[in-house]
């Protein structure tokens, strides 16, 4: 496998180095991006994000959940992912592996630092339970840059999300009583880095050869949540770049949500 | 099953028919897309009525663990598993429950039966299969997908595998069960049928029917399943006059074509 990703890598920085990627895309394009809202029924909220060749689905549901002991005022965020095997010939089946719990943590963060909900608005008063939200990242078809395509996934998800309707303190399954609130939309834009190159939004193949990643969530206003993965350092330079093209990007794919 | 704490609500309407407007024999609206991931070797997506399944298809490959495989033949691995977001009810748990280790397994043993395993020794061929959204029937719906998904993987088989359930409603023989009618109904008979010969492949039954209504829902069965295949048999063609790229058309409604 190593022998594998050494030729990925020499392959591809060849390629950057004569300023071109596999597909024709400039350094900084996004591949297509196509969101269908809403396509699930039976969960209140969902979304299928594709990016490219890659697939992820993004379910929203809305139960009701003992509050953490140290915010007994405030509703329950829970975000998962799993990595269906019939995603990839590289998945298999069995209990999250790390990447799929790495993505799960870095959209939870993104969506938690923004203030994406409003927790305390999840509390009903008078009421020991609060209202939880599971947002359930599914991905079925990986052809990399898993996060950007997650994220829009379950922002597009909330977005569109109905609040079951409550009476006698129960959900009424099937019946609804507006919609979720947010606050703000928070995108993230992942740029692959191998040697001076940065490329925005890396397919499975470019991942293959990278050197590293690095993630930023942002709000129209804020840097909300940041990964770097894999070995590659990165100067204060290189951060501040990724923040400006992140913020003004981030423009871009919010638009593909409200839209 | 949900609702099993509410007491039993009416399964038939004023004029007799079913809830949702259906006669006794009629199944509900099904629309199958194959070909909707770019990874997998096959793949389909499966509407039938407010079901959504999705089936994924990889191999022949190398079997891994090596202690599954067998040198006479291919090891056929169908795994059934549902969202955490399937259900119109409380968020559910990932991972393999008791009831879908069983789906698993009787799914598997179904295809064993049409699969031509023999020409691919020492390899597994992997049938993954996600409810997206459940609404009663999800594993007559689940081995209908996993077969378009097979052949859409040019898989070699003997037969096309199609299923329906046929059930016991208010005292009458009904088809394709809806939820409710599978959690309050008198009886409940998931059948997979090959499509050519019309043998069971896949067979289970709950509660209480007589002889004469056990071979009644067979009939019923047999001659849904061909309805079930003759949409396969469309989907699968579909795959060779449609233009675009592979997308999974996950809005579809059921009974529709795909649009674009």
């Amino acid at each position: 496998m190593e022998v594998q990703e050494q030729l990925r890598h020499n392959q591809l920085l060849q390629l950057l180095n004569s300023g071109r990627r596999a597909d024709e895309r400039g350094s900084l394009d996004y591949r297509a991006i196509k969101l269908q809202k809403n396509p699930l029924n039976n969960a209140e909220g969902s979304a299928l994000c594709k990016l490219g060749k890659t697939q992820v689905i993004a379910g929203v549901k809305i139960d009701l959940a003992t509050p953490f002991p140290d915010r007994p005022e405030e509703g329950v965020l829970s975000t998962g992912a799993e990595f269906s095997p019939l995603g990839s010939h590289l998945f298999e089946p069995g209990p999250p592996r790390v990447e799929a719990i790495e993505l799960a943590r870095v959209v939870d963060r993104g969506i938690r630092s923004a203030n994406m909900i409003d927790l305390s608005s999840l509390a009903i008063p008078g009421v020991a339970k609060v209202k939880a939200v599971y947002v359930d990242l599914w991905v079925v078809d990986h052809d990399g840059n898993l996060f950007d395509a997650a994220m829009l996934a379950a922002v597009a998800a909330l977005s569109n999300t109905r609040m079951p309707k409550l009476e006698n303190d129960k959900l009424v399954r099937g019946e609804y009583d507006g919609t979720l609130p947010i606050s703000c939309m928070p995108v993230t834009c992942t740029f692959g880095l191998l040697g001076n190159h940065k490329i925005l939004d890396p397919t499975l193949d470019e991942e293959k050869g990278l050197d590293g990643r690095f993630t930023l969530a942002t709000t129209p206003d804020f840097v909300c949540a940041a990964q770097k993965t894999g070995w590659k350092g990165v100067t204060q330079k290189d951060i501040m770049e990724f923040v400006d093209i992140s913020f003004k990007k981030g423009a871009d794919l919010r638009r593909l949500i409200t839209q | 099953m949900t609702g099993a704490s509410k007491s039993k609500p009416p399964l038939l309407r004023e004029d007799g028919k079913r809830l949702d407007g259906r006669s006794f024999d009629e199944l509900r609206p099904l629309s199958i897309e194959a070909r909707v991931l770019n990874d997998a070797a096959g793949s389909a997506l499966v509407v039938w009525g407010k079901n959504k399944i999705l089936a994924g298809v990889f191999g022949p490959r190398e079997c891994i663990p090596r202690h599954d495989e067998s040198p006479y033949r291919a090891v056929l691995r169908c795994r059934y598993n549902m969202a955490p977001f399937c259900s119109l009810e409380e968020h559910g748990r990932s991972g393999p429950s008791r009831r879908s280790q069983e789906l698993s397994k009787v799914i598997s043993e179904a295809f064993e039966n049409v699969v031509i395993a023999e020409s691919y020794p020492k390899s597994a061929i992997d049938v993954f299969i996600d409810v997206l959204q459940s609404d009663g029937g999800t594993r007559c719906a689940a081995v209908t997908a996993a077969a378009v998904a097979l052949a859409d993987a040019g898989i070699p088989m003997k037969d096309m595998v199609a299923a329906v359930a046929v059930g016991k409603v208010e005292g009458k023989l009904a088809l394709d069960l809806s939820k409710e009618e599978d959690n309050w109904g008198e009886s409940d008979n998931p059948i997979a049928f090959a499509s050519r010969n019309g043998e069971v492949l896949l067979y289970q039954m709950d509660g209480q029917l007589t002889r004469d209504e056990i071979d009644q829902a067979m009939t019923m069965g047999k001659a849904a399943a061909q309805k079930v295949h003759a949409i396969q048999t469309d989907a699968l063609r579909r795959v060779y006059t449609r233009a675009g790229e592979v997308a999974l058309p996950l809005s579809l409604k059921p009974g529709e074509a795909r649009s674009e």
